[in-house]
């Protein structure tokens, strides 16, 4: 496509690798089809190519944001799908990334909405302080319907309605330490604590270390690391992410240096995403480039990791029928397709492929707070398509897709590695149905 | 740039009294219905005619044929032009707005209302995506038959006013040959059911005629398409061979020996590469030319007609035969072959031209083609349906020059010459709209456009539906006049 910039807005890096995405979009509307919030909206403003196109024109004439642009772009998921689309090869990613910065620099947002993502910036991030606000969104919670009907206050109602029942206490496996291998020893990784997972759903990391000990791999949960940075990246707050992503990669580059790493092992794939786009993103950092970009090719979804190495047969789980649920940014954010379901059929589970599989389920970060109501008809999409299949347990690879499944549907919703550490001898993950094997059914038939 | 299409001159009086206009609009269609900022506009100046723009006075996007009508009586009673827009993928501009219209969107408009397998018909709304009808009935085994190239996006809509085709029409037809009916909004805002569930209605054809008429005789809300029972199997075969001509006397003789596959797409070189970069199909590499094949039916009929097509391949000198080996691969083949167009932007902006000859002509026109690109000083890559000679030449520039953007323009024209005076038509399946507007009288004589022109005129007297397509500007005075006498579309200085 044509583009009308001046040299010196050129001499912008951010506007150069802009100009470059948008030359190479064509303007062939592919992409419109399988996004998410024009399927559900049906106005091409809240497509990809509209959305291009509006990015296009402030950029190039040089403009601040304004409430139209914000509102358009802040109606994207940042799932990606369009990049899988696109036969052109334009790397939306990027060119939102940058669009969002903009926003945050250019932009004066309503008193609520400001509010509403400070709070965010400055809670969710932190295991502490995220525990210490579900212990008080219990409180909150039947206030929520109150909320609801004031728009400013339509996030804090979603925020309290994505509260859980009841907070988990906080796991040993999040504080630093190191796992042994209990086979003889294979590989070295590092694990992602993270922020958000280890305060909901701490049951994930303590499964992919048990697995990964279990088949010989030793597990570092490193000095020092942190969030990941997607949440504050995703909302424009560049300089904050960068901080986040240093301090990552200088825990990092420490466990590196002392005992070498085979992998940064990431268990929610919104968070590998952004890891692996670390190199990226401090490209302009002479101090962290070559650093980052070393932690960008070291870290691997946890899938990822498993599909590279032999694994022993399975021992539990034959016949249980799986549905296998995508996240965005594991199948657009990093292409890693077929692997989680051919390790489920390898650990002895019948996997299903629900309809619609690339459309996102409204998670996407804290989209479903700021954006309630995409969100929510986004997941009743999701709960219909996957009930489709008539599974017994829903298995996905990331956080935010269990949280808002599990609001829409009864069907128990784990990580994948929870089912394949049971299957290759571990416990018994919580929350999967009381229901026989096919073995067990064998012998005692009822 | 200067341009070489002309657009109608903007009616000075109706962008005057756009605040009015939009405050009318307003009691039509619900607030989220209406887009009227002029920034929020600007993606509306386009379709994938990307080099040509021009903002909109407003933009609905109707959920009901109710609503269509409403928008489209005011229209009319108001004097502004009205453009249709299904989802912005036209190649020769029929979705580009003019300064002083009214975009009327019909992405809103995208249920399947009902799948009637026993009648092998289903009744959409016109914004439904052409992929999603397929999709729809697929695990009943059916499917919808005419499968553009941009199939997983465009809308069925769009499909019947540009009576779209795609690769496997060779056996099937294209959009008019599976269309069963319409509901459409006429100028006046009056509702009319032309068509039903049965192959043919009493009457005038009146369908045929509003299949491929570009929004210029009303607009269409709602259709009634056959659905195909699913082919016991089906399989595409890779021919590659040492030159584009012998590739092109292949697609001749398979035709010409009597013989109907599914599809026969042709690819050169540089698309042959584009493709393979973007969908890793396993194209071989190592050719000058490319023919997918698809045959469908039995294994027994499917060996039947490849063995045929394989003799006629080797008396052309066939360098690879690759059969497919599994549904992954087959459709990785067609993902690679439909995302020709998009892939293209990788390396380079495009135009595509549409043109089609008869089939004894694509050798010839092939050779010429690249001979008028090389002239020019471009570069062309050729992706299309061989099978009924509909050519696709994709040429490349680079839409930041000026003076190449102009020269592809020229090249384009002279191809689509070519293409008529070789015996054969200007558009196959992408429709005239501004891209072709003024060669129309390369194909016919000033008598046939009249008489085309006058039925226009019957459906919609002050040509307000999507006015600057498809009759070129300058001939059109005098050749229709509304009820006042008065002659309507001005031509641009
Ligand atoms: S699919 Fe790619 S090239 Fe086509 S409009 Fe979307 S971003 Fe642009
Ligand atoms: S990232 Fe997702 S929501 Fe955003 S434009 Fe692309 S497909 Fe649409």
């Amino acid at each position: 496509m044509q583009t009308n910039f001046t040299a010196e807005q050129l001499a912008d890096p951010g506007v150069a690798m802009s100009e470059k995405i948008l030359r190479k979009c064509v303007h062939c509307g592919f992409c419109t089809a399988t996004c998410p919030t024009y399927v559900t909206l049906g106005n091409e403003l809240d497509s990809p190519r509209g959305r291009i196109y509006l990015i296009k024109d402030m950029l190039e004439n040089g403009r601040p944001a304004d409430e139209q642009v914000v509102t358009h772009i802040d109606r994207c998921l940042s799932c990606l799908s369009c990049v899988t689309t696109c036969p052109s090869g334009v790397d939306y990613m990027h060119l939102v990334d940058h669009a969002r910065i903009h926003i945050e620099q250019t932009y004066r947002r309503p008193l609520m909405d400001r509010l509403t993502r400070r709070m965010l910036a400055l809670v969710l991030p932190y295991p502490a302080r995220l525990r210490a606000s579900l212990h008080l969104a219990r409180l909150g919670r039947p206030f929520a319907p109150l909320f609801r009907t004031v728009p400013g206050l339509k996030p804090v109602a979603a925020m309290l309605d994505l509260a859980p029942a009841s907070v988990p206490a906080a796991s040993p496996v999040s504080r630093p330490g190191n796992h042994a291998a209990a086979a003889p020893k294979r590989g070295r990784v590092a694990i992602l604590s993270g922020c958000a997972q280890p305060v909901l759903k701490p049951g994930i990391n303590e499964a992919t270390i048990r697995l990964l000990n279990r088949i010989g791999v030793e597990v570092v949960v490193p000095e020092g690391e942190g969030c990941c940075g997607s949440l504050v990246h995703h909302m424009g707050r560049e300089p904050d992410a960068l901080d986040a992503a240093r301090k990552n990669i200088d825990a990092w580059t420490r466990e590196i240096d002392a005992g070498g790493l085979d992998a940064i092992i990431i268990t929610a794939s919104g968070c590998g995403t952004t890891i692996k786009d670390y190199g990226h993103m401090l490209r302009e950092d002479p101090a962290y480039a070559d650093k980052a970009a070393r932690v960008s090719a070291l870290a691997k979804d946890v899938i990822e990791y498993l599909a590279s190495i032999d694994l022993p047969d399975p021992v539990n789980g034959s016949g249980l029928v799986v549905a296998y649920h995508s996240a965005c940014s594991m199948q657009h954010g990093q292409k890693i397709t077929t692997a989680p379901k051919t390790l489920l059929k390898g650990a002895g589970f019948v996997v299903k492929d629900p309809p619609e599989g690339h459309l996102c389920c409204g998670s996407a970060g804290v989209y479903n707070i700021l954006q309630p109501e995409i969100a929510l008809a986004l997941r009743d999409r999701k709960v219909r398509n996957i009930e489709l299949t008539r599974p017994e347990v829903i298995a996905t690879g990331n956080i935010g897709c269990i949280t808002q499944i599990a609001q829409g549907t009864g069907i128990p919703i784990l990580h994948t590695v929870e089912l394949l550490d049971w299957a290759y001898g571990g416990d018994r993950p919580e929350g999967l149905p009381a229901r026989a094997t096919r073995e067990q059914r064998a012998v005692q038939p009822s | 740039m200067s341009e070489l299409i002309a657009f109608l001159e903007p009616d000075r009086s109706v962008i005057a009294r756009r605040a009015a206009i939009i405050a009318d609009l307003a009691d039509l269609v619900p607030a989220s219905s209406l887009i009227t900022d002029a920034r929020e506009l600007v993606p509306f100046d386009t379709d994938a005619f990307v080099s040509y723009r021009r903002m909109p006075l407003a933009v609905v996007l109707p959920e009901t044929t109710t609503e269509v009508a409403a928008v489209l009586k005011y229209c009319n009673r108001n004097g502004i032009p009205v453009v249709p827009r299904g989802a912005g993928t036209s190649l020769s501009g029929g979705a580009i707005p003019q300064e002083d219209a009214i975009v009327i969107g019909v992405s809103k408009m995208n249920r399947i209302l009902e799948v009637d397998l026993p009648n092998r018909c289903a009744r959409v709304q016109a914004g439904v995506t052409n992929i999603s009808i397929s999709q729809t009935v697929e695990a009943d085994g059916f499917f919808y038959a005419p499968d553009p190239s941009s199939q997983l996006a465009c809308t069925i809509g769009g499909n019947i006013g540009m009576n779209s085709g795609g690769a496997h029409c060779l056996k099937y037809g294209v959009t008019t040959n599976n269309l069963l009916g319409v509901k459409m909004v006429m100028f006046d805002g009056s509702i009319v059911e032309i068509g039903g569930k049965a192959l043919d209605a009493p009457g005038y054809d009146l369908l045929g005629l509003v299949c491929g008429s570009e929004g210029q005789l009303g607009i269409v809300t709602e259709a009634t398409v056959r659905l195909i029972a699913r082919p016991e199997g089906a399989r595409p075969v890779l021919f590659g061979f040492p030159s584009s001509v012998a590739a092109g006397a292949c697609v001749t003789d398979i035709i010409g020996a009597g013989i109907i596959p599914v599809a026969i797409e042709f690819m050169d070189k540089p698309a042959i590469e584009i493709c393979e970069a973007f969908a890793q199909a396993g194209y071989p590499m190592d050719v000058e030319a490319l023919l997918i094949v698809e045959v469908e039916g039995s294994d027994a009929e499917m060996d039947a007609m490849l063995g045929r097509i394989i003799e006629i391949a080797r008396t052309h000198g066939v360098k690879t035969i690759r059969e497919s080996q599994s549904a992954t691969e087959a459709a990785l083949i067609w993902k690679g072959r439909k995302s020709a167009f998009g892939a293209t932007g990788r390396i380079a902006d495009y135009i595509c031209m549409d043109g089609t000859v008869p089939l004894g002509q694509l050798s010839h026109v092939l050779e010429k083609t690249s001979e008028i690109v090389a002239r020019y000083g471009l570069r062309v890559a050729n992706v299309f349906h061989a099978g009924d000679g509909n050519m696709h030449p994709l040429i490349l520039f680079d839409a930041n020059d000026p003076d190449e953007s102009r020269k592809a323009e020229m090249a384009g024209n002279d191809i689509l010459k070519l293409c008529v005076d070789a015996g054969g038509c200007l558009t196959g399946e992408h429709g005239v709209g501004i891209e072709k507007r003024d060669l129309m009288r390369h194909q016919y004589t000033d008598a046939d456009l009249a008489q085309q022109m006058r039925v226009r005129a019957a459906f919609d007297p002050k040509w307000i539906l999507n006015p600057s397509k498809v009759f070129p500007l300058d001939g059109r005075n005098g050749a229709y006049a509304d009820e006042t006498g008065e002659t309507a579309g001005k031509t641009a200085a």
